[in-house]
């Protein structure tokens, strides 16, 4: 059984009228990778906050290593915490060396970690010229560099891979491969995250305030019941695959240069594939399973429309009782 | 108490990196040094005057330098970390917001300390070493004191620069406001309190006069540089009224001190309260 590392429990938090999280549960336990997604403002930050302690909530109970995170102990868990903002730039006039020792200082530890961190993130050419003289990605693996300070237990990560390059984004995804294999837990923060799927364990969509789901991506794509895509090259037309896979409930769309879009439900898929491949008519194929990008356009998809239908209904009861009988 | 001097060693090299130090240093010292040879030259003779000549004129115009200078080394401390995103990142790290802001304050008051104490003291040096006629005792008394009042007014004005920097989430902004503040206090200030004392007929009892003029840490700063030289008060205008009421300097130096602490104090509870 493993230890949860973080615990919220119905949390909410108010500004004044705005409700910026809503009956929020969540738990992340030791060495998990979730995936925390949302458009600006569905309550990604505040629940990022609230984690870190800089503010507390309005309602509900929050618990980092079994502590209040804004509470007495807090400087205690912070020892143990590395935390990356979103669009941070550090003091422009120092080197990278210097801002990640002054860091490393106010964790109460040396400096002899300052120069392995900054190799690790591959700024180790860079380390003694200025900030102001880096690139966008060089200052995201310098933010990088200061979360990994002091090898903290539990890893915060808003918006990671903005401004990074290919390359240095896979880098930073093998980091979060490799961090998961030592136990640490790591929350990945955004609103759109390519390729993250293979990397997380369970992602977790917020949209207004509100959990919209949570779960594994298989989980989610169960509940989302989102179609699989398989594009096929075929002289075949299209009326006549879909008379062919009817029974699998797949539909086929218009035929373009030789090449047909076939959406079927996840569970049709070997059977379906089945049958393409003994069918000699079929030169070439591509899958594609519903990404986290299409699950998370579906999950906020529903909040936009539930919304519009609320108060869709609340202006249609408006009319009716306005209207004289 | 780690955190602060970590801060304050920080902010202290800042200042030491991107020439404040050096800057205000020159400042002070030049200005000390070309008033003590060229004070006299209305007179019609260029050479070393007296030491409280000096003084006098020094401060009336040390007190229009030293706020501007406390309020543009501060002014963006907390505002300009907030906007490039490292105060909410140092607000994640072991370090309680009052040694973040307590750390600030040590080394901008070591920037403008050192400053102002090698650049005055330098000054008097050569000043004492080629003027004649006063006492040496005399001189490095009235010089101690003046770099004593001078170190507490800008530390005051830090203490300014810091409400404003907590208080607004823009760093123009905070700009703009310190510019008011400075010209407030050391010109508007002291035009209301004469348009009250001229629009009344001079009927503002004296003793209020007097502590209207403590509520303001550069009149504090006047009187305490003028009271030392009986003879420059004709020279002195409005703060002389506040030297005739012959405050103790302890009681003056302890009201600028407490004009120190309090804008810090009121700045450390804002930040304590503040949501980030």
């Amino acid at each position: 059984m493993t230890r949860s590392v973080i615990e919220m429990r119905a949390v909410g938090k108010r500004f004044g009228k705005l409700a910026a999280l809503k009956e929020i549960d969540f738990t992340l336990a030791e060495g998990e990778v979730v995936g925390m997604m949302g458009h600006n403002g569905a309550g990604k930050s505040t629940s990022m906050k609230v984690i870190l302690g800089l503010i507390r909530p309005t309602s509900g109970q929050v618990s980092v290593f079994g502590h209040d995170p804004a509470g007495a102990e807090a400087n205690q868990l912070r020892l143990r915490l590395g935390y990356l903002p979103e669009n941070v730039q550090f003091y422009e006039q120092l080197t990278g060396f210097e801002v990640l020792s002054y860091f490393a200082r106010l964790k109460r530890i040396g400096n002899k970690v300052v120069a392995p961190l900054l190799e690790r993130v591959g700024l180790a050419p860079a380390m003694h010229r200025q900030v102001k003289t880096y690139s966008k990605g060089m200052r995201q693996r310098l933010g990088l560099a200061q979360a990994l300070i002091g090898e903290p237990r539990l890893m915060l990560f808003d918006e990671p891979t903005v401004g990074l390059d290919p390359m240095a984004t896979r880098d930073f995804y093998s980091m979060v491969d490799e961090l998961r294999g030592r136990g640490v837990s790591v929350i990945l923060c955004s609103h759109v995250l390519p390729g993250v799927e293979r990397h997380i364990d369970r992602a977790v969509i917020l949209g207004q305030g509100k959990m919209l789901a949570s779960g594994t991506i298989d989980e989610l794509r169960h509940s989302a019941k989102l179609p699989l895509v398989m594009r096929l090259r075929t002289s075949r037309s299209p009326d006549a695959l879909a008379a062919a896979l009817r029974g699998y409930g797949a539909v086929a769309g218009e035929a373009r240069n030789g090449r047909v879009e076939l959406q079927m439900p996840v569970a049709a898929k070997i059977p379906v594939l089945r049958l393409l491949m003994a069918d000699s008519e079929v030169v070439d194929l591509d899958m594609e399973p519903p990404t986290l990008e299409s699950l998370y356009a579906h999950f906020d998809g529903m909040i936009r429309e539930s919304a519009g239908v609320e108060s869709a209904v609340s202006a249609t009861a408006r009319a009716t009782q306005g209207e004289p009988a | 108490m780690r955190n602060l001097t970590i801060v304050a060693g920080k902010e202290f090299r800042d200042g030491l990196r991107n020439r404040w130090v050096l800057a205000i240093t020159l400042v002070f010292g030049l200005l000390a040094i070309g008033l003590a040879y060229f004070g006299a030259a209305a007179s019609g003779q260029v050479g070393f005057t007296r030491v409280s000549t000096t003084i006098v004129s020094l401060s009336s115009l040390a007190v229009f330098l030293i706020p501007l200078i406390a309020l543009m080394l501060a002014y963006d401390s907390i505002v300009g970390e907030d906007e490039q995103g490292t105060l909410l990142l140092l607000l994640t790290y072991p370090i309680s917001r009052i040694e973040i802001l307590a750390g600030k304050f040590l080394g901008h008051a070591a920037i403008l300390g050192v400053s102002t104490l090698v650049g005055f003291g330098v000054a008097g040096a050569v000043i004492a070493t080629f003027s004649s006629g006063a006492p040496l005792g005399e001189m490095a008394a009235a010089l101690a004191l003046f770099i004593l009042s001078a170190m507490l007014l800008g530390w005051a004005f830090i203490g300014f620069a810091y409400l404003i920097s907590i208080s607004v989430t823009e760093k123009s902004k905070a700009a703009g406001i310190a510019l008011v503040v400075w010209f407030t206090f050391v010109i508007v200030y002291d035009l209301a309190l004469l348009g009250l004392l001229v629009g009344t007929g001079g009927k503002v009892g004296q003793g209020v006069f007097h502590y209207l003029l403590l509520l303001n840490p550069t009149d504090i700063f006047r009187i305490i540089n003028l009271t030392f030289f009986e003879a420059a008060r004709t020279q002195a205008g409005l703060a002389s009224i506040g030297a005739d009421a012959a405050f103790h300097p302890l009681i003056l130096i302890g009201a600028l001190v407490a004009w120190v602490i309090a804008p810090l104090s009121l700045a450390l509870w804002i930040f304590r309260r503040r949501e980030i």
